[in-house]
């Protein structure tokens, strides 16, 4: 219950923070200019949204066990169906992805979860669709693909456990898990 | 008269005792042509403890199927226990067209001898007879193939009483964590052993043709891999195990090849891999989710699920040698969800889950005349599984809030419920027809 309550917390952080602004980082060096493009489209959030993050890459190690830290976001939620990366978590693949490429002996886990609905092995397949989707993300911002292990456990490991649209919102989900943090 | 003798010696399963898994099987509907058949108690003959009911099991077996209606005891005008000692006309006046009857007698060596007759009541004359041997452990597989012989006496079809289900439980242990068991039990829930039990995920099991093997994902190493293992020895060997999903694994219909889905070059593709020589085809090549393959019975194409066209629907690919030979062409067009096929023997059927109004229920797909009928009530109704002679549909469903089995007939209109006493109970698979150890 606890779990689910923190999980409630982290949402609504992540509403409340979509709800300020969409836009994502400063621009960084060494992208491919595919990204930059799509940095631009994203630039009208003005310099105020660089201040709600901190990038990054000018994150320490310690920051990882940081509460208060960016990189304590760890839970990317998903649509029905969707393997969509939702506008507002892009901000927080973004400062992972940043600090990963920083960090070149980090290590992730991306975790690919969906709700109980539909055939099993079809939701195995959609929780690594998930994950592969923020692994692409985190790729194009400087990560190395041997930094990045995809797991998906589709519908078989829930982080909530009722049945309804609220439980199933929190199990469509990919979590971002440190190795070794 | 025909007498044949059969020796029965189960030795199947031995190891296991007499686990009752299954608390109730309640028959939530049946069809209403089914055909009122008398099958009375059968004689006792001997000393000791009665054993199970062999009435009570023949009775249950033949109401399940949705084509018989059998005789409640106190409906029964009088108990005769072979034919000589049948007045006919007193049945035909209850207008019950089929009578059982028999006896069980204890031999010296503490096996059965187990005698009935199937009669026509309105001919007045016998169907078939027989005299099976069983021991004791044995019994509740002699009823079911007594089942088998009055059902393909009177159908024409085999029947598929003395076959399996394979299904996945979950219970919590001791410490309430989770415990994922691989179970196998008869057709009608009972006799359960667990053949496998581990803390970590297992889906998918899949039985091989000649009923000796189970292939299935096991999540024992933290990711999804592929296992191969034998029913009776509990042997196991971890087959499949690239990067990424291993998934889906449905053995080909000549036993010597699984269909599966990897996604070792980037995205899920279905495979299809020679158990032998460990030798992958690759078979779908697609941006999207392609999964959950399915063999034809005549192993000539697969039945697939992919999200290539927008939404999960089921695709056919056909196969030359278990190569593709043609672009997979779509099968569904109802609703926006349509999933992990099932395949009817005859290759008539294609049962699968499917998606209307937000609620998962299980629909069947008559190939040739494209025929689409929702047959299931449920919510989050999954796991479709034909049985081997394809009348029935074994599925996974949700009953307060439990993992339980049901089943319904091809037509939708018999429905029964399996419910266990405890635990999530998932992914049922029918057995093929014979088990040969």
């Amino acid at each position: 219950m606890i779990k689910i309550i923190r999980y409630f917390i982290i949402l609504s952080v992540v509403v409340a923070l979509a709800g300020c602004n969409l836009g994502p980082l400063k621009k960084r060096g060494g992208k491919s200019t595919d990204n930059q493009q799509q940095d631009n489209q994203y630039s009208t959030g003005g310099e105020d949204s660089a201040s709600k993050f901190t990038s990054g890459d000018s994150l320490d190690v310690s920051s990882l066990n940081d509460p208060n830290s960016p990189l304590s976001q760890r839970v990317l939620y998903f649509d029905l169906d969707s393997s969509q990366i939702k506008d507002e978590d892009r901000e927080i693949i973004t400062v992972h992805a940043e600090f990963l490429a920083a960090h070149s002996d980090i290590t992730v886990v991306l975790e690919g979860h969906a709700d109980e609905r539909g055939s099993r092995e079809y939701n195995i397949a959609l929780g690594e669709k998930r994950a592969k989707a923020v692994k692409q993300l985190m790729t194009l911002q400087g990560v190395t693909e041997n930094q990045i292990q995809v797991i998906s456990f589709g519908e078989e490991r829930p982080v909530a456990l009722g049945h309804d649209s609220s439980a199933w919102n929190l199990n469509r989900r990919v979590e971002i898990l440190y190795t070794g943090y | 008269m025909i007498h044949k003798s059969i020796l029965v010696l189960f030795s199947w399963l031995l190891v296991n005792s007499f686990a009752h898994a299954i608390l109730t099987i309640e028959i939530t509907s049946g069809s209403e042509d089914a055909q009122p058949i008398a099958i009375v108690p059968f004689q006792w003959i001997g000393k000791g403890t009665r054993p199970a009911s062999l009435k009570n099991i023949i009775a249950a077996d033949l109401q399940r199927s949705g084509q018989f209606s059998p005789l409640q005891n106190k409906d029964l005008i009088s108990q005769p226990h072979q034919g000589t000692e049948v007045k006919y006309k007193t049945w035909r006046a209850l207008n019950v067209g089929y009578l059982v009857v028999g006896k069980i007698q204890v031999m010296a060596d503490d096996s059965y001898q187990i005698q009935f007759q199937l009669l026509d009541v309105f001919k007045g004359r016998q169907l078939a007879g027989y005299s099976i041997r069983s021991l004791n452990s044995g019994l509740r597989r002699t009823a079911h193939h007594i089942s088998d012989i009055i059902y393909k006496t009177i159908t024409g079809e085999e029947g598929a009483f003395n076959t399996h289900i394979s299904y996945i439980t979950v219970i919590k242990d001791k410490q309430n964590k989770k415990r994922y068991q691989l179970a196998i039990a008869d057709a009608d829930g009972y006799n359960e052993k667990i053949i496998y039990s581990s803390s970590q995920p297992l889906m998918s099991p899949s039985w091989s043709p000649d009923g000796t093997r189970l292939a299935y994902v096991s999540f024992l190493n933290g990711r999804p891999e592929i296992f191969v293992q034998n029913v009776f020895s509990a042997k196991k060997e971890k087959l499949v195990s690239f990067k990424g999903l291993n998934n889906a694994p449905r053995w080909s219909p000549d036993g010597k090849h699984l269909a599966l889905t990897l996604s070792k070059d980037g995205n899920p593709e279905i495979y299809i891999m020679n158990i032998n020589s460990r030798k992958l085809t690759r078979i779908t090549r697609s941006y999207a989710i392609d999964t959950e393959p399915e063999w034809l019975p005549d192993g000539k194409g697969l039945i697939f699920t992919s999200d290539r066209g927008g939404s999960p629907q089921l695709y056919e690919v056909k196969l030359n040698r278990n190569k593709p030979v043609s672009r997979a062409q779509r099968l569904t067009f109802e609703g926006n969800y349509n999933s992990r096929a099932s395949v009817s023997i005859d290759g008539r059927y294609i049962a699968m889950v499917h998606r209307t109004q937000g609620k998962f229920k299980i629909a069947v797909l008559e190939r040739e005349t494209k025929h689409f009928n929702v047959l299931t009530k449920g919510n989050l109704d999954e796991s479709p599984s034909f049985a081997p002679n394809g009348r029935m549909i074994i599925y996974a469903t949700e009953e307060k809030f439990r993992g339980i089995l049901s089943a319904v007939s091809v037509d939708g209109r018999a429905r029964q419920r399996l419910s266990f006493k405890k635990g999530d109970v998932r992914e049922p698979v029918w057995s093929p027809y014979k088990i040969n150890k």
